[in-house]
């Protein structure tokens, strides 16, 4: 691979053998050797090595050059089974290690990852790049405010996230601290689909409503509200309250049942059904009062 | 500055019951998180939550299963207050709303797990710890406990006196990822670090990219002991192309391991004539690893892990995730084909030195969770042991942080000038950071917040010249040797030879690591710049982990040397111990506890 090795030109210096003078070498040497690298990358990247092309959205609001928005275009080396999020790392590691991304688990649970891909949210790390046309185009999830290359601002999302009490609040729990409530497997079945979200706002960035209305709670946040409301171990009262929250001005009642957000979700989870339960209801819960 | 009575690092399992415990407590607590707490990896946990709950069950079973998994190197006050507090901790999360796997009376289900001797694996599907961690992030929100997310602690405010005994920690320095700002966040009564694995030190790992040690790290540079770094686990099933977990869960509820020759290995080359596929996580990655190695392979890298006979209803309702996994990260169909799975580095069982109440020995710091060994899993862990730690270890943390007496500790932590030390040769600990900022800082003050504001500045001056170098090397670089020279040297099967090359290689991305350059010049969302000051980070955990392994002639659980394949008790009932001791560091020992005032745990011949 590499064409220098450090240790023979440092030895071959006599005259200056202090450590700093020797890092200092083997550092000079260590470049050449770099550079060298990366020009033996770009040929097996031009040669035979099949490649795959992205296109990368580049922003950052410090940095001149970058200030105004563009694409990149990065050509990595491709491997069976390579996932976007795998590319985007290739790229940063080894072309330009400013290229910003949110990323942890690697396996579809921590939700840092969701991107738009050639026009669709998903998850990078959860999107197998064979299954993408090419040049593939990676840009940050739209309607968000982008802080920098593809990391957008989640504030607006974890706020409407936290509007909807989303915890459980029951009204009491059995005294005994070695007693559990009990659950129905049914009533679990109900809201484990529910609860498998994993907060990556896909659904929400996904969402005409939502980059329409600012206040609107968006889908995540109602199927928030549903995982709670349906579990049977909350009160009555709780649940009242609950569809209050969801019933507001900006609540359920926006959505449009497009789907949009059921179709993008990395987790399957069936969010449109689950809204348009909640409206149910709220139906039904006001033609009690009436 | 930020001022709180308690400051949480790390927003995961730990870090959430600590903060939760602490605001319990009547404390202001707050949590200081590199990720959101919702990304934490907590949430990729998978199989279970050990608690004995049942009739038929109890917690001396349960201490003695752990302590015979540890393969006796834990200590018996953490083993038994573990043991004792995991039912209420579990209940806890369940009157939190945790969406439990349930059995037809409403109770929540158990399940056999790996090293048990009773099904004692509480669990929610195969997600456990996803479903832990959401469940305690919503009651963090509905306590009002405030959150800094996307804020990365680099550095500890501990005052300096020689022995680190007497030091004590004032607050953390942290820099905000989105707008580069760096500030300090003084702990009026203590910080507990929550931050989780390590498992970045390897190439092929579980660990999510976000688990780069930076609180043992920090802990250690700051004078506390890293206890029992040798022993790190390989988990028996990771897909081998990502190192995705596949959960215990698999085989406990009946999953079969088979070799290329279709052979089901851990019976008939006797691994585990009793337990088989459910032995303790260590036997059956040596298991795996030697049918390997012995040509029974598949393509020579791994083994089949087999569900099918389960059944397509079993499957969907218990290990759902399981599918998922394979089938994106793996292109398998696991209700149709065996998986393909060979062993990654999965946890790391030791860890910042604590005693059973989360505290170091620095006044005012405590760690819990898997960055800290208190020592719980000792040589090895059992699989669904790491949840309850979280729970009984991060609120017990957080209680004692928050100032509640929890009486005397029972297990003796700090440098102690009397202990016996190991006689290494080899260099250690240099060359350190690119600034003289690693020992701590106060200049001679005792003002607690002067000590948070003298570390602002010097991780101000770290951090502009990680930013001025100019044309250096990226740290991807060095990290990528590190990893790739740990996985092959300081893996499951262990020998001299190696063990050294790693400490060479080790010692030369030190070399490396003194003229890394941060590319990204921004102050906005440098990720180039974080993952830089957790190369750094790696590095020591690395090389502990390493001279652990060296220094250890024996096989003890996880532990394995070519050289010393016995468990040694006359010389080895000992936690191996590196002390930083201001950039040179010492390797020493104490002894493990295997009494306590009701039980006596006596090593045992470990056969499953």
């Amino acid at each position: 691979m590499s064409t220098q090795t450090p240790d023979t030109e440092s030895e071959a210096q006599t005259g200056d053998d202090s450590p700093q003078a020797r890092r200092l070498e083997a550092k000079d040497a260590r470049a050449e050797a770099r550079e060298a690298k990366e020009a033996e990358a770009d040929a097996a990247a031009a040669a035979d090595q099949e490649t795959v092309h992205l296109k990368v959205f580049r922003y950052d609001p410090e940095i001149e050059g970058k200030q105004e928005p563009r694409f990149d275009d990065f050509h990595v080396p491709y491997e069976k089974g390579m996932t976007v999020l795998d590319a985007l790392i290739h790229a940063r590691d080894t072309y330009d290690s400013s290229l910003t991304f949110r990323h942890s688990c690697r396996q579809a649970v921590c939700g840092s990852d969701a991107l738009f891909v050639n026009g669709n949210q998903l998850l990078g790390c959860q999107k197998q790049l064979d299954e993408l046309d090419q040049p593939v185009r990676i840009e940050p999830l739209p309607h968000a405010e982008v802080v920098k290359d593809l990391v957008v601002d989640m504030e607006h999302f974890y706020d409407q996230m936290h509007a909807v009490d989303p915890y459980f609040d029951p009204d009491e729990t059995p005294d005994d601290e070695l007693e559990e409530q009990r659950q129905s497997r049914e009533n679990r079945e109900q809201v484990k689909m529910s609860t498998r979200c994993i907060w990556c706002s896909a659904c929400m960035s996904s969402c005409n409503i939502a980059a329409g209305d600012n206040q609107y709670l968006g889908p995540a946040a109602i199927n928030k509200a549903y995982r709670f409301y349906f579990d049977e171990r909350e009160g009555e009262q709780k649940q009242q309250e609950r569809l209050e929250i969801i019933e507001e001005e900006h609540g359920v009642w926006r959505c449009q049942t497009q789907f949009s957000c059921t179709n993008v979700c990395p987790k399957d989870i069936p969010l449109t059904e689950h809204i348009q339960e909640l409206k149910r209801e709220a139906v039904k819960s006001n033609l009690k009062f009436w | 500055m930020y001022e709180h009575d308690v400051i949480v690092v790390g927003g995961g399992g730990a870090g959430l019951r600590a903060a939760i415990a602490a605001h319990e407590e009547g404390a202001d607590a707050a949590i200081v998180t590199k990720l959101h707490p919702v990304r934490s990896h907590t949430g990729a946990a998978e199989g279970g939550i050990n608690a004995a709950l049942r009739e038929g069950d109890s917690w001396e079973s349960h201490a003695y299963d752990t302590m015979k998994g540890a393969d006796y190197l834990a200590d018996a006050p953490a083993v038994e207050t573990f043991a004792k507090t995991a039912p209420e901790e579990t209940i806890q999360l369940e009157h939190w709303g945790m969406p439990f796997s349930r059995e037809d009376d409403g109770r929540v289900s158990q399940r056999p797990f790996g090293g048990l001797s009773f099904p004692r694996t509480t669990y929610a599907g195969a997600e456990t710890g996803h479903h832990m961690l959401h469940t305690m992030y919503e009651q963090v929100v509905k306590r009002g406990i405030t959150v800094y997310d996307e804020w990365y602690v680099t550095q500890l405010a501990v005052t300096d006196e020689d022995d680190p005994n007497d030091r004590t920690c004032h607050g953390v320095v942290a820099w905000d990822i989105r707008t580069g700002e760096i500030t300090g966040f003084r702990a009026r009564n203590g910080v507990v670090l929550a931050t989780g694995g390590l498992g970045q030190a390897y190439d092929h790992t579980t660990n999510a990219v976000a688990n780069t040690g930076d609180g043992v790290a920090m802990a250690y540079r700051a004078g506390v002991p890293m206890e029992d770094m040798e022993m790190i686990q390989f988990h028996p099933t990771t897909l081998p192309s990502t190192g995705v977990l596949i959960s215990e869960g698999v085989r406990g509820e009946g999953g079969i391991l088979y070799n290329a020759d279709g052979e089901r290995f851990m019976f008939e080359y006797g691994y585990a004539t009793n337990d088989g596929e459910l032995a303790s996580r260590d036997v059956v990655s040596r298991a795996e690893l030697t049918e390997i190695n012995a040509g029974r392979g598949i393509e020579d890298e791994y083994v089949h892990l087999d569900m099918r006979h389960l059944g397509d209803e079993r499957i969907t309702d218990r290990l759902e995730n399981i599918l998922h996994l394979a089938r994106d990260f793996e292109g398998v169909d696991g209700k149709e084909e065996p998986m393909p799975v060979k062993p990654g580095q999965h946890y790391a069982m030791g860890g910042i030195e604590v005693n059973e109440h989360g505290k170091t020995c620095i006044d005012g710091l405590y760690a819990a969770g898997e960055c800290a060994c208190v020592s719980l899993h000792g040589a090895n862990r059992l699989g669904g042991n790491a949840l309850p730690e979280l729970i009984v270890f991060g609120a017990r943390a957080g209680r004692h942080a928050a100032g509640t007496d929890l009486g005397e500790a029972k297990i003796q932590v700090g440098p102690d000038p009397d202990a016996e030390r190991a006689d290494i040769d080899v260099p250690l600990g240099e060359p350190g950071t690119v600034t003289e900022t690693d020992a701590a800082t106060d200049g001679g003050s005792t003002d607690p917040t002067a000590i948070v504001e003298a570390t602002v500045e010097a991780e101000n001056e770290r951090i502009d010249t990680l930013l001025e170098n100019e044309d250096g090397i990226n740290h991807a670089d060095v990290r990528s040797d590190l990893q790739q020279t740990m996985t092959e040297n300081v893996n499951v099967f262990r020998t001299e030879p190696a063990l050294r090359q790693a400490l060479d290689d080790i010692q030369e991305a030190r070399e490396r690591y003194q003229d890394v350059a941060v590319a990204d010049k921004s102050r906005t969302y440098n990720t180039d710049l974080q993952h830089t000051i957790e190369t750094r980070n790696l590095l020591d955990v690395a090389e502990a982990i390493t001279v652990g392994a060296l220094v250890r002639n024996e096989f003890r659980g996880a532990h394995w040397r070519q050289e010393f394949q016995e468990r040694r008790d006359d010389e080895w009932l000992k936690h191996t111990l590196v002390s930083w001791n201001d950039g040179d560091p010492e390797i020493w020992y104490r002894d493990s506890i295997l009494e306590s005032e009701e039980k006596s745990y006596e090593p045992k011949e470990r056969s499953y």
